[in-house]
């Protein structure tokens, strides 16, 4: 028996003393001792010299939570030669004194849980770990900056990857932007190489327009079912000259990638450096699928590429990792009617502001009022929108990039318009990044961009502007600043795709749907579902260098899977008692991963040999999630090293 | 006599049903507020005070009249904070301590007879102020 003080964390609430003299009268307890620190250096040696000094064949840690570190004292046991399954944890920490605050309670509970811990370790066995393949391929899901990065540096250390996209181009939000901060260099300029990289990269395959239907098996044997939607288009024959394009006569459906300020074609490819360069056909607003007329694309198309006839296409494949990279959507303001949005023409989102800047956008670049075509005089800024907000009137976070967005387009304004007064409604500046602080003074000092702070009330239409009603805190008044345009920061929310996606990965999932990290601090990139890593905003609101660093963060650890050849499983699976078994097949309809199958055995019963009908575990897939355990209505299935009879024992030790 | 702020404090909290703790003082409820102008402690600062507990100077303060209980700051208030609520709840101490019901369901008849196109919202927001 061992138990750690963690400092102060366990000895200030719980009497370590009493705990270690408790313990001694258990049964099976040969030796107990105490340690400051357990985890550190000199604690794991005590742990190897107790077990060879006094030939232990377990130990029982009182100490912090089994997730924390019982890796740590499984790998000293068995660098003493103990089997590290011999090895039980107290959780005397999260369990204990970190909840209770009086130390006769907290050492009471410390010894029932230590004595529930001896209880266990009398029952166990050495196990031993089985081991799995590992295919060597990637997937990534989305295609934007952060599955872009990942996959790249996965290929480049010479592993598959496939990257599925569910729009018809990679590139993702990235691409909508016109300038980054806090450099101002153009969007487009630095990802469209990278998108080409990618396309072009004898590792990568890329699945535009499609999606992730169905996704089973386990780290190191995912196998997933991909859906290639329709384009319609034979890639493989378009030569991407745009002719179809051009003689299209449906142009009235709203332009995705220009946020609905433009239209396109029913044919189209969303902007003129997608990849691939093959066009997509809207079944919805093509004329040829409306009305059965048409088929103009198909007459003027040379090499012979469009086919009405394309169906979605079923792509299996097996995969090692799977990172998720789905990004996301800025949130709809139209649910706060102080803004008007939707309403008034000219009170807009940062992502459309951003293509109207944008040289490729629908103005040409030219910043102009969305109700009459003329030049702003005035433009008033708004943050927070939807941001930092009670659940039920918008998002509880901070979305953290639009502190910077808004700072980046009043610089842009200025710096291209002199002439337009620009304000800033805010509650904070959070510039929190390196030169961040610099770019946002820059704003103010340099471009002079006029900072208000307090928030806007209301917006309403007067003589052909925009009156915005809001608060001056400074000066403790309320303010009007009549405006031609109104730009509203919008929070970041995950893609609607995300939750589904999650339940399908068996990934856990935050109550504001971006992808559960598996330790917040030190495993921020993994999800707590083997085999599954998170890179860019899915995991939670970032802006572009840290999602790129996370999708290098991400690719790094889905290497360290790709790059062994066999994975040593958990040897903590289930197993059934075929003696018992009545083959009910209740374990084989509740496992989640499917590791249960039946089938028909000989069975030796005492002599008495019959055919039964009994259940089968395949020990790869098998997770030891203990679901057909509790499930089994003959008590046949046992999840070893939590077997009944250790539970039972268990509770008998805290009930005693 | 000694005033005892932090029992007011309490009870304007309890009979508000909000807690002033959650503003983040973002201002809106002062930007969307009709009358804020002439108030002489506008909504977000009313909220400050109730947190502070200076319940006392808010119970003198012209503000309580000058709400129309319209509620729109409750509405776009982000936080949940309710400073119309507060508002309301001040004043009931006030009322209350005075003692005296200004406005009776019986002097609703002649007040409608009054003037046809008054307000039903007007005859509600009056009863908020002027009847415990």
């Amino acid at each position: 028996m061992l138990v750690c003080w963690c400092g102060s964390n366990i000895a200030g609430t719980v009497d370590i003393n009493t705990v270690v003299e408790a313990s001694k009268r258990e049964p099976g307890v040969v030796y107990a001792t105490d340690y400051q620190y357990m985890c550190a250096e000199g604690g794991q040696a005590m742990v190897r010299r107790a077990i060879e000094e006094h030939s232990l064949t377990g130990i029982v840690v009182s100490a912090c939570s089994p997730r924390m570190h019982e890796t740590t004292f499984r790998k000293a046991a068995a660098a003493a030669g103990l089997n590290p399954y011999m090895v039980e944890i107290a959780n005397i920490r999260e369990h204990c004194s970190w909840v209770h605050k009086d130390k006769e309670v907290g050492t009471e509970k410390a010894v029932v849980l230590m004595r529930a811990a001896i209880a266990k370790l009398n029952l166990n066995t050495p196990l031993f770990p089985g081991e799995s393949g590992v295919i060597k391929r990637a997937l990534v899901i989305g295609g934007g900056i952060a599955g872009i990065q990942t996959a790249l540096d996965i290929a480049d250390a010479g592993y598959e990857v496939d990257i599925v996209e569910k729009s018809p181009t990679i590139g993702g939000t990235m691409a909508q932007l016109d300038k980054t901060f806090p450099t101002l260099d153009c969007a487009a300029c630095i990802l469209t190489p990278k998108m080409v990289d990618a396309a072009q990269h004898d590792k990568i395959t890329l699945y535009t327009y499609s999606e992730v239907d169905e996704v089973s098996g386990f780290v190191g044997n995912f196998s997933v079912k991909i859906r290639q939607k329709a384009r319609c288009i034979n890639s493989k024959l378009c030569n991407g000259c745009g002719d179809c394009i051009e003689k299209c006569p449906a142009k009235k459906a709203k332009s995705e990638f220009d946020e609905g300020l433009a239209n396109r074609k029913a044919i189209y490819v969303p902007f003129a450096q997608a990849v691939p360069n093959v066009p997509v056909i809207d079944q919805t607003q093509c004329l040829k699928f409306k009305t059965g007329k048409c088929g103009l694309c198909e007459k003027v198309c040379l090499p012979k590429a469009i086919n009405f006839e394309q169906q979605d296409e079923i792509i299996e494949k097996e995969y090692g990792v799977i990172i998720a990279a789905t990004g996301f959507r800025p949130l709809s303001p139209e649910r706060y009617g102080e803004y008007g949005y939707g309403q008034l023409p000219d009170v807009i989102t940062s992502l459309e502001f951003e293509r109207l800047m944008n040289a490729a956008g629908p103005t040409g670049g030219a910043l102009l009022r969305r109700s009459n075509g003329e030049k702003p005089k005035s433009i008033v800024f708004i943050q927070c929108v939807g941001s930092r907000a009670e659940p039920d009137k918008g998002k509880s976070y901070c979305s953290k990039i639009c502190c910077m967005y808004t700072a980046k387009h009043a610089m842009l304004v200025r710096d291209k318009y002199p002439n337009i007064d620009v304000s800033v409604f805010y509650i904070d500046v959070r510039t929190p990044g390196k030169n961040f602080d610099e770019f946002y003074r820059r704003a103010v000092e340099q471009y002079g961009v006029n900072y208000i702070k307090g928030m806007v009330g209301k917006i309403a239409e007067e003589d052909g502007r925009l009156r915005v009603q809001g608060s001056d805190l400074i000066e403790d008044t309320q303010i009007f600043v009549d405006a031609d345009l109104v730009v509203l920061a919008t929070a970041v929310e995950a893609q609607a795709s995300a939750r589904p996606l999650g339940t399908m990965l068996t990934a856990s999932m935050d109550q504001n749907n971006f992808f559960s990290e598996s330790h917040a601090k030190l495993r921020p990139v993994e999800s707590p579902t083997a085999g599954i890593f998170l890179s860019g905003v899915c995991q939670g609101p970032k802006d572009i260098p840290e999602t790129v660093a996370q999708a290098g963060a991400a690719a790094v650890k889905a290497l360290g899977i790709l790059s062994k050849d066999k994975l040593i499983g958990n040897p903590c699976i289930a197993g059934p008692d075929e003696l018992l078994c009545n083959g009910c097949a209740s374990c084989e309809k509740v496992c989640p991963y499917g590791a249960i199958t039946y089938a028909d055995k000989e069975i030796n019963d005492h002599g008495h040999r019959t055919t039964r009908h009994v259940a089968e575990i395949n020990e790869a897939i098998c997770q030891g999630c203990g679901a057909c355990t509790v499930t089994c209505p003959s008590g046949a299935m046992d999840l070893k090293g939590f077997t009944n009879r250790q539970i039972m024992a268990e509770v008998d030790a805290i009930c005693r | 006599m000694l005033v005892d702020e932090k029992g007011m404090q309490e009870e304007v909290i309890r009979m508000s049903g909000t807690e002033p703790k959650k503003c983040m003082l973002c201002g809106k409820c002062s930007a969307t507020c009709p009358p804020s102008m002439d108030m002489d402690v506008r909504p977000h600062r009313f909220v400050k005070n109730v947190k502070a507990g200076n319940i006392e100077a808010l119970m003198e303060s012209e503000s309580l009249w000058k709400c129309l209980s319209c509620f729109a700051c409750v509405e776009r208030c982000p936080r949940g904070v309710e400073p119309a609520s507060l508002v309301e709840a001040v004043r009931l101490l006030v009322i209350r301590q005075q003692g005296k019901n200004y406005l009776t369901a019986d002097d609703i008849p002649e007040l409608i007879a009054s003037d046809e196109e008054i307000p039903q919202q007007l005859i509600v927001s009056a009863f908020r102020k002027y009847s415990k």
